[in-house]
């Protein structure tokens, strides 16, 4: 299948295929997913943060896109009056697209739930596009009782139900499991690509890597499996930056995002990111989802018990502060970037807790506050280089 | 002008009926009971949540239920919540978090010296995530900061066009409370005995009738109580005192009370002007300011959505002694607002202004409870716009009282009410 990214031989390295695909999502026109749609023939479903079984939409034969609002990219004119001031960008980017008529090429948008906003945004999006297909997936948050084994699967057959209405395809055991293993590919591409940047962060940049991940919330997971594996040879020929940089852990931007040159200008005022939680939801499972056997039973068990920490996923078996501290150690990371979205619950009630686990641990740690709607990032750059320069210099 | 005639007519509301009166007493014992437990002089404390509470499983077990909604709600209206949210703020809570959650946060590094109660830490947290998020978040932190042990009750969102729980999840939730018994067994140190939960259910059901049949009385002209000011008086017993005689007893009298007042055609205010209907928690660190900009005007609550977020009784709900752990997780899933579709939501709404017979829509916006807030621009637009029902939106808080501002609030409330008087005048709305 031709797509904007196989199509590109302009550039066999790293840094000119990464310009080249930060289109791809930095267009709320979504072009290439028209495109998409044209040259596969599929229907289009929007799956909103932070994460979704794409495996089910894909099975369905529907082409799955992560729609994570419209960045910097649009003006909000409308969705201001629907949501507050104190709501976070995203929702109300992602309710402008609708009202600007954006998201005319999806036939559904797919929401869960990570926070009350969100919620009630699969409720508004219902009432003012009566016409669209609109879901709301329950997740569980009770993970010790086998019963949300059980729910969660009835969950998905739900929306897998929902799903075949939509396309008119009858979805087999087989077709999940081969989606499955797509996933499982792409994911363990990520994985090694992650591992790559934590041991070589003079090499593969966040940016080139936070590209490389967005680019799967618009692509064919065929043809995100095809540039990640391009990605992971021309990542080992890259020759390593020489710079004077702290090593950190960045957390809080696991839904709404900050925009691309907001992480380029981070990492440029002096971070080696070893790790993040940007676009958490496609890099969700910590292994591969069994790909034989009952493969929504598989995908429900991943989910409770195989898949990563997150502010949307309440687990009494896990305590946030004390893992991020683990990994801190584990990681050998100077320090601890806190960057959450603006008007981000979650993400603002996990600060408190990692707040007091890493000042008990003496961990130095940064907070800071962005918006996917931010042009100017003087101010956080700023911050981060005298918090770099507070460490490098002790 | 007129505003200047009603300035020297306020405050028109009273308070001190007799139904303020006794529930001051019975929440006065509980907070004693709360003092006497923190002292190590009572029964273990469980902490909960308000939305759909679960009171009736642990007055089963005779555990002492603690909401930290009502503690941090009681902080507020004493005015002495702000000094308990600046601690959380210290500590890392940002401006933008749920203040409830601060303020009961701050609570814990004051040593639960609350000013009605000293409140006792928790020997379980278990957290009835009915719809708000938020309480998950919660009761996380408080399992970090107290080492209590935590049981989550997890509580499927209604999701489908049909509005019902599916049965499915009616299985998870019950599935979930017969795994809750064994830890209520180990903390009571009490074997679980059905019979005492079928008296608690019965004692629950009755209470919960009452307390539909008086919430049905303000379809009454004049309504004979406040469903928005009074009812939230009446809401502290519903909760704390559910599910045992005392509680029933309260809403035994309660009922009376009202009748006698519907019977004397008497009302909160000495004339009803006009009908209101109230979306959204009430600014508790204002309440009798907020009341009194309506009260000016003659304008009394018949219906408020927020006196339902502990349960949907006056639509149908009635607690069931013969399969009380089904009942329970009904109550959970289904017969309360928080756990509804925020479309659902609007029909409650609509049903309000139209069988309550309402002049008007109050939406009041509260920053910190995002499960309310977030969207209710677009529930204005759908009732100013498509049902044609006069709609103010004002914002502020429900427990930071940084976020009322008096004067724009109050300018607010007056130039609706003025709308409002001019529309009746001329036959608008009726």
């Amino acid at each position: 299948m031709a797509t904007t990214v196989s199509s590109s031989q302009e550039t066999e390295n790293l840094p000119g295929i990464v310009n080249g695909l930060r289109n791809l999502f930095e267009d709320p026109d979504f072009q290439a997913v028209a495109e998409i749609k044209r040259a596969s023939g599929k229907p289009v479903v929007g799956h909103f943060p932070v994460y979704s079984p794409v495996e089910l939409i894909y099975a369905a034969g529907i082409h799955p896109v992560g729609v994570v609002g419209a960045g910097n990219q649009i003006e909000i004119a409308h969705a201001d009056s629907r949501f507050q001031s104190f709501v976070c960008s995203v929702i109300k980017s992602t309710l402008e697209l609708g009202f600007t008529d954006r998201l005319q090429i999806f036939e559904g948008m797919l929401f869960h739930s990570i926070c009350d906003p969100a919620r009630n945004l699969a409720s508004v999006f219902k009432r003012n596009f009566p016409d669209q297909w609109v879901e709301y997936i329950h997740f569980p948050q009770n993970m010790v009782t086998e019963g949300s084994l059980d729910y969660l699967e009835s969950e998905y057959r739900r929306i897998l139900a929902r799903l075949e209405d939509l396309s008119g395809k009858k979805v087999r055991n087989d077709d999940i499991n081969e989606a499955i293993g797509k996933y499982n590919r792409a994911r363990q591409l990520m994985r090694d690509l992650y591992q790559f940047r934590r041991e070589h962060p003079d090499i593969l940049t966040t940016k080139e890597l936070y590209t490389l991940v967005r680019a799967g919330h618009i692509l064919s997971v065929e043809d995100h499996i095809g540039l990640l594996e391009k990605a992971k040879v021309l990542a080992g020929k890259k020759t390593p930056l020489v710079r004077d940089h702290i090593k950190v852990i960045l957390v809080g931007s696991f839904c709404e995002q900050p925009p691309l040159d907001l992480i380029f200008s981070m990492e440029e005022a002096g971070l080696d990111v070893l790790d993040d939680d940007f676009l958490l939801g496609r890099r969700w499972f910590t292994e591969d989802v069994p790909d034989d056997g009952d493969g929504i039973r598989n995908l429900a068990n991943s989910y409770r018990d195989r898949s990563v920490i997150a502010a949307v996923k309440h687990d009494s078996r896990q305590q946030k502060g004390k893992e991020l501290v683990d990994r801190v150690r584990r990681f050998g990371a100077d320090a601890v970037i806190v960057s959450v979205a603006k008007f981000c619950e979650p993400g603002l009630f996990d600060y408190a807790l990692y707040r007091k686990a890493l000042m008990e641990a003496g961990i130095p740690h940064l907070f800071v506050e962005f918006e996917e709607k931010m042009w100017l990032f003087d101010k956080i750059q700023t911050e981060i280089e005298t918090f770099v320069e507070s460490l490098l210099l002790d | 002008m007129a505003n200047a005639a009603k300035e020297s007519q306020e405050p028109q509301s009273h308070y001190q009926g007799g139904f303020h009166l006794l529930q001051k007493e019975l929440m006065n014992d509980y907070f004693d009971q709360m003092t006497r437990a923190a002292e190590g002089d009572g029964p273990p404390a469980v902490y909960l949540l308000i939305s759909g509470n679960p009171v009736e499983l642990i007055r089963a077990f005779d555990l002492l239920p603690v909401f930290p909604e009502i503690n941090a709600l009681q902080i507020a209206a004493k005015h002495q919540s702000l000094p308990f949210i600046q601690k959380a703020e210290e500590v890392g809570y940002s401006t933008d978090n749920c203040a409830y959650v601060k303020a009961d946060v701050g609570l814990w590094y004051q040593d639960g010296q609350a000013p009605m109660a000293k409140v006792p830490k928790p020997d379980l947290l278990l957290t009835n995530y009915v719809g708000c998020n938020v309480y998950l978040h919660w009761w996380e932190h408080l399992a970090e900061l107290s080492h209590a042990p935590i049981f989550d009750i997890d509580i499927p969102f209604i999701r489908t066009s049909d509005g019902e729980p599916r049965a499915e999840d009616i299985t998870y939730v019950v599935r979930q409370l017969e795994e809750l018994i064994p830890v209520f067994e180990k903390v009571s140190g009490k074997k679980f005995d059905p019979d005492k939960l079928t008296e608690v259910m019965e004692y629950s059901k009755e209470t919960g009738e009452l307390w539909a049949q008086i919430k049905r009385m303000t379809v009454n002209r004049p309504s004979p109580f406040d469903a928005y000011f009074d009812a939230v008086t009446m809401m502290g017993p519903l909760y704390t005192l559910r599910g045992t005689k005392e509680g029933r007893d309260f809403f035994r009298d309660v009922l009376k009370m009202v009748e006698e007042i519907k019977s004397q055609g008497k009302g909160p205010l000495p004339e009803e002007k006009f009908r209101l209907v109230v979306e959204g928690p009430p600014p508790w660190p204002y309440l009798r300011i907020f009341r009194d900009m309506f009260a000016r005007w003659g304008a009394v609550f018949v219906a408020s959505t927020y006196s339902t977020v502990g349960g949907l009784w006056e639509f149908g709900f009635s607690h069931d002694p013969s399969d009380p752990l089904r009942s329970v997780a009904m109550h959970m899933l289904k017969w309360n607002l928080t756990n509804r579709n925020f479309l659902q939501r609007y029909q409650q709404l609509k049903s309000y202004v139209d069988e309550w017979g309402a002049d008007g829509l109050v939406i009041h916006s509260v920053k910190s409870c995002r499960l309310f807030s977030a969207g209710q621009g677009d529930m204005r637009e759908y009732f100013a716009r498509q049902v044609g029902v006069p709609t103010l939106l004002v914002e502020s808080d429900l427990e930071d009282p940084r976020y009322f501002s008096k004067a724009q609030m109050r300018t607010r409330i007056d130039a609706f009410m003025e709308s409002l008087e001019h529309h009746k005048l001329v036959g608008l709305h009726t």
